[in-house]
């Protein structure tokens, strides 16, 4: 593995960003290791691309500090941070040929000719488009462009990538395949990664860290295991997991008041379990069997594997859970309780 | 049963096409009255002198004779350098304005409003409203500034040979500045905004952003804006008249106002005048096609 870049955490402390008095962000704190895949998650407009976009420069934060390294660069112009981004829509100069393009970074920085070219060609290589250099990117598909984006981030060897939903405009294959390939792109560059998505499985496939947000706040920082495992409030167990965890009412699976949360293939259709549920919907899925119901007003969903006896519409069925799969969030703050 | 069917289908042919020339007819009947019977009559009448006794037929020679001429030659020269200076000068305060609502003074529409606002002017209107700002006697622009410029006072702007031609494209292109400013402001509005951030990200400063992503990105507008412009630049005529009468000693008079002659050799004329306009005609044909071959290729019309 050869270093790439320069070494880069990046922090952010206690940053607020208000846009003409609504709050996007509020009082976040983050610490982004060196060479960290950092996945920030969270659905649309719960500030995951502003804190990216102050990272990155694009915007001010209205309150608190940036560092990147051993910088403060709150203050300072994205082209002294060492900062490369990638757009949803890639940002690929039209009139340009991809050359052009991946080049163009180097141009800003007064790279001699010969040089920038060179080390565009390294970069397009990395990405498999030395075949393309001379087109434009109006004449490659979705995936190429994508690529283009990225290798016009790289050439500059950044010492952070700061990323924007950049697959969103794929479809659900490519998606795959560039997935697996961010995840080899980062190793072998082994610098810091910021990633922005909505989407849940980027998030746990890719990340090395998911930081999770809702409405300008974050709402847990881990690994996609801990993550998934014990997720830090019921916002999180809905969001990660599909189909999302089940939160259950106060008192129905078990004494006590706290809501309890458990994974739809934590959940075990049992004779004598003590959670009634009447059954509303089946689906085979061919790999596993999802089982619909519904437990007073709440909405139930049972994961079970393919060859068991599955329940008919209609029929009522009692569910139990183990304690370890078990998830208690407090009824009103709906943070995670641990006992 | 085969003639039948096809008697039956020539019939309905017939009939549809019947249908199709009445519903062609309005927009025909207007285009050969009012464009092309008067342009075929033109040409021939090009071929003829006419006076107070008439008209005499010289013949096809007549284009020739009258292209060599100098009175056409300098009008010529006259209009290439009115062109010269009002299109691109025209383009680049355009632009500037432009790119200054859009930038700096965004949500600032009253800056909107003013830059755009001679669009609602008539030549008529600008050219008077100029012609009473550069009057020698009572002018204001004339008043405010002849202790540093003494030509607006003594003949005048619009009265000295050296000064009038840009006197007139001066008014030309404030008239013209409000068209120019809205095309490129819409131009502008669709530059997607991801791209001027990345150039940002990447360390491009203002003036690189400006010739990598702005003028590449609006450049067909900038080509239909020259278009028009230079269209209009051959075509004037109104400013010229109320300006100046195409003088001093004829440094004003365009290929048009050639073509209406008045104080000129062509006035009185309608063939003289006819063979000026076609010739006029042919020019602006040419300087189109050249235009448009030549600029495409640099044009860059998106995905």
């Amino acid at each position: 593995m050869t270093r790439f870049a320069p070494v880069a955490n990046v922090r952010l402390q206690n940053i607020t960003k208000q846009f003409d008095g609504v709050t996007a962000v509020e009082n976040i704190d983050l610490e982004i290791a060196d060479g960290e895949f950092m996945i920030l998650l969270g659905p649309s407009g719960c500030g995951k691309s502003t804190l990216l976009r102050m990272i990155a420069g694009l915007e001010d934060p209205t309150e608190g500090d940036v560092w990147i390294g051993d910088t403060l660069v709150t203050d300072i112009l994205p082209k002294e941070r060492d900062v490369a981004m990638v757009f949803q829509s890639y940002a690929l100069y039209p009139h340009k040929t991809v050359l052009a393009n991946i080049e163009f970074p180097l141009k800003v920085r007064k790279v001699d000719k010969a040089q920038r070219a060179g080390e565009a060609r390294v970069a397009a290589g990395l990405l498999g488009l030395s075949e393309y250099l001379n087109r434009k990117p109006g004449q490659l598909s979705g995936g190429q462009r994508q690529r283009v984006a990225l290798a016009r981030a790289i050439v500059r060897k950044p010492a952070v990538f700061c990323m924007d939903e950049p697959l969103s405009n794929l479809d659900a294959k490519l998606r795959g395949e560039t997935r697996a390939e961010l995840i080899a792109l980062h190793q072998r560059l082994a610098t810091t990664f910021v990633y922005v998505t909505h989407d849940q499985i980027e998030a746990m496939t890719m990340g090395t860290r998911i930081a999770v947000m809702s409405r300008g706040h974050i709402e847990q920082v881990g690994t996609p295991h801990e993550v998934y495992d014990k997720p830090a409030s019921v916002f999180v167990a809905g969001f990660v997991g599909t189909p999302p965890m089940n939160v259950l009412p106060v008192g129905s699976l078990e004494p006590g008041q706290h809501l309890v949360g458990v994974r739809p293939e934590h959940l075990e259709i049992t004779a004598d379990g003590p959670l009634a549920m009447e059954v509303t919907l089946v689906e085979q899925l061919g790999h596993e069997v999802l089982v619909t119901g519904k437990v007073g007003d709440t909405r139930v969903v049972v994961r079970q594997p393919v060859h068991t006896v599955s329940p008919a519409i209609g029929d009522t069925v009692h569910l139990d859970a183990d304690e370890p799969n078990r998830h208690r969030f407090n009824a009103v703050t709906e943070k995670r309780v641990d006992v | 049963m085969t003639a039948r069917r096809s008697a039956a289908l020539r019939r309905r042919t017939w009939r549809e096409s019947g249908l199709a020339l009445v519903m062609l007819g309005p927009s025909a009947v207007i285009l050969v009255g009012f464009v092309f019977y008067p342009l075929i009559k033109a040409v021939f009448l090009g071929r003829q002198r006419c006076g107070v006794r008439g008209c005499r037929t010289t013949g096809w020679d007549q284009y020739i004779d009258a292209f060599r001429s100098n009175e056409f030659q300098d009008a010529l020269i006259v209009t290439l350098k009115y062109a010269l200076i009002t299109v691109p000068i025209g383009l680049a305060l355009g632009v500037a304005l432009a790119v200054l609502a859009d930038k700096y003074l965004r949500g600032m529409s009253i800056f909107r409003t003013i830059f755009s606002s001679t669009v609602a002017t008539s030549v008529a209107v600008a050219s008077v409203m100029w012609f009473f700002l550069l009057d020698p006697n009572v002018g204001f622009v004339s008043d405010a500034l002849h202790s540093w410029f003494p030509v607006l006072k003594t003949p005048g702007l619009l009265q000295d040979e050296n000064t009038a031609l840009w006197a007139v494209s001066m008014s030309s292109i404030w008239a013209n500045l409000g068209f120019t400013f809205i095309v490129v402001t819409a131009g502008l509005q669709s530059v997607p905004k991801d791209l001027y951030e990345s150039a940002y990200v990447d360390g491009a400063g203002g003036f690189m952003r400006f010739t990598n992503v702005t003028l590449p990105m609006i450049s067909p507008t900038l080509l239909f804006a020259s278009v028009v412009l230079l269209s209009r630049a051959f075509q004037s005529f109104g400013d010229i008249e109320l300006l100046t009468g195409g003088g001093p000693k004829s440094n004003t008079t365009t290929v048009t106002y050639l073509a209406f002659g008045k104080g000129l050799p062509t006035a009185g004329d309608d063939g003289l005048r006819s063979t000026v306009s076609i010739l006029l005609f042919f020019v602006l044909l040419i300087l189109a096609l050249v235009q448009f071959r030549g600029l495409e290729k640099r044009v860059h019309y998106g995905n």
